[in-house]
């Protein structure tokens, strides 16, 4: 293809990014907005797949487009079904009314800064010459890493610690979903054509995660997007109103939620003691002990999403807890 | 003569689309709009595959075309089914 063509199809595709978000923020309904920007989630994440990052594309797909959409649309249910019970008074809806105004516009004043502020860097940016150094040192050490996609190595081993804590910022956020309590009541049992979707559609799910985790080593992939689909797996299910949604009972998934960090401080430890340093991992075993740690995070990443769309302690926890 | 046989089927996959999107803009309620944005787009979704499929380098590559196609078919369709029903479903409560 011609690079003319392509430049034509890249500028629809900025065009469509901007206007699919202005959309979603100027929408009046919440429903709509939240679908126009599940949209954008997936426009956007082929304006990745265009910048060659398509590590970054699976992500954006899997979790800001799909599992972020599906978590606001609980939400959204959710917020329906107590609105309509409560029923809230005029002068109410007029104060808040006037704070929306107010946030909507202190956002967009927040984030006309933020582009300007980006603009200006960008401009910048092409008066100094490429600075590489980094991509260099990431190539030359590739070999010593364990793992042949570059990505991989840099979250799992360079910079190992930064992983470690985002997967503590997950645990965090999972017991503040538990903190609320019980979960929402599931939904009603779905009908012959959808359990049969299910029926097919999960086992796929499990097959592409396990893919996704294992083609991580050597090509786009890894734990957080085989995590993400492995939630969407529990999505599905829960969505289908099974009262089983492949979440294990109380005392495994807390096992398993924690899991992603405790993997990580194991190795880490376990290496301290045999005499090296946090996190550095001796490259004849650099690739299993990388392969062992994503294993536990993809778990533990698939059960807080799905901890997160269920919104609360799963109704099989707190059953457990009463025995 | 395969890019022409492919460029000829793109084009056919492109008019259902817009057949397709055209139908969503100006039938007049929810049901006859997904009659049309379904059965026209997976159509459209067919040929299009077809197309790409004839440019592939190998074999391998243009199944892992079907199965994307395979895939959307499924899940348009079972979406289509479940957006009918629901409102159906609220029509015949209200």
């Amino acid at each position: 293809m011609n690079s003319t063509s392509l430049l034509v199809f890249d500028g629809l595709l900025l065009v469509s990014i901007v206007s699919l978000a202005w959309a979603a923020l100027a929408s009046i309904d919440a429903r709509r907005s939240v679908i126009l920007f599940m949209a954008f989630g997936l426009v956007l994440a082929l304006a990745w797949a265009r910048l060659r990052a398509p590590d970054v594309a699976l992500a954006e797909a899997a979790i800001g487009a799909g599992l972020s959409g599906a978590l606001l649309l609980a939400a959204l249910h959710d917020h329906d079904r107590t609105a309509a019970g409560v029923g809230s008074s005029s002068t109410q809806n007029q104060t808040s009314a006037g704070l929306t105004t107010v946030i909507r516009w202190s956002v967009t004043l927040l984030c006309a800064a933020l582009a300007v502020g980006l603009g200006w860097a960008l401009v910048h940016v092409f008066d100094h010459p490429a600075n590489d150094a980094l991509a260099r040192a990431v190539a030359e050490n590739l070999d010593l890493s364990g793992v042949s996609n570059p990505v991989t190595a840099v979250l799992l081993n360079f910079r190992a610690y930064d992983t470690l804590l985002e997967l503590a910022v997950l645990l965090t956020a999972v017991l503040g979903i538990f903190a609320l309590g019980p979960a929402r009541a599931g939904y009603q049992p779905a009908g012959l054509i959808f359990d049969g979707l299910t029926r097919w559609l999960v086992p796929v799910l499990i097959l592409t995660a396990a893919y996704l985790l294992w083609v991580g080593a050597h090509a786009p992939g890894g734990a957080f997007q085989a995590g993400a689909t492995l939630a969407a797996a529990g999505v599905v299910l829960r969505l289908a109103g099974r009262h089983q949604i492949g979440l294990p009972a109380a005392r495994t998934l807390h096992i398993v939620l924690a899991a992603g960090v405790g993997m990580f401080l194991l190795v880490g430890f376990a290496l301290l003691a045999t005499g090296r340093a946090f996190l550095g991992y001796p490259p004849a075993w650099a690739g299993s002990l990388i392969l062992l740690i994503e294993t536990a995070a993809m778990l533990a990443i698939a059960a807080t999403l799905v901890s997160a769309f269920v919104g609360g302690q799963p109704e099989s926890v707190t059953i457990d807890n009463e025995e | 003569m395969i890019n022409a046989l492919s460029s000829l089927l793109i084009l056919a996959g492109l008019f259902f689309y817009i057949a397709g999107s055209i139908g969503l803009l100006r039938l007049p309620d929810l049901y006859s709009r997904l009659h049309a944005l379904t059965k026209a787009d997976n159509l459209g979704l067919g040929l299009l595959t077809a197309g790409m499929a004839l440019q592939m380098p190998n074999l391998m590559t243009a199944l892992k075309l079907v199965i994307i196609w395979l895939a959307i078919l499924v899940a348009s369709a079972t979406s289509a089914h479940l957006i009918a029903r629901h409102a159906r479903r609220r029509e015949s409560r209200s």
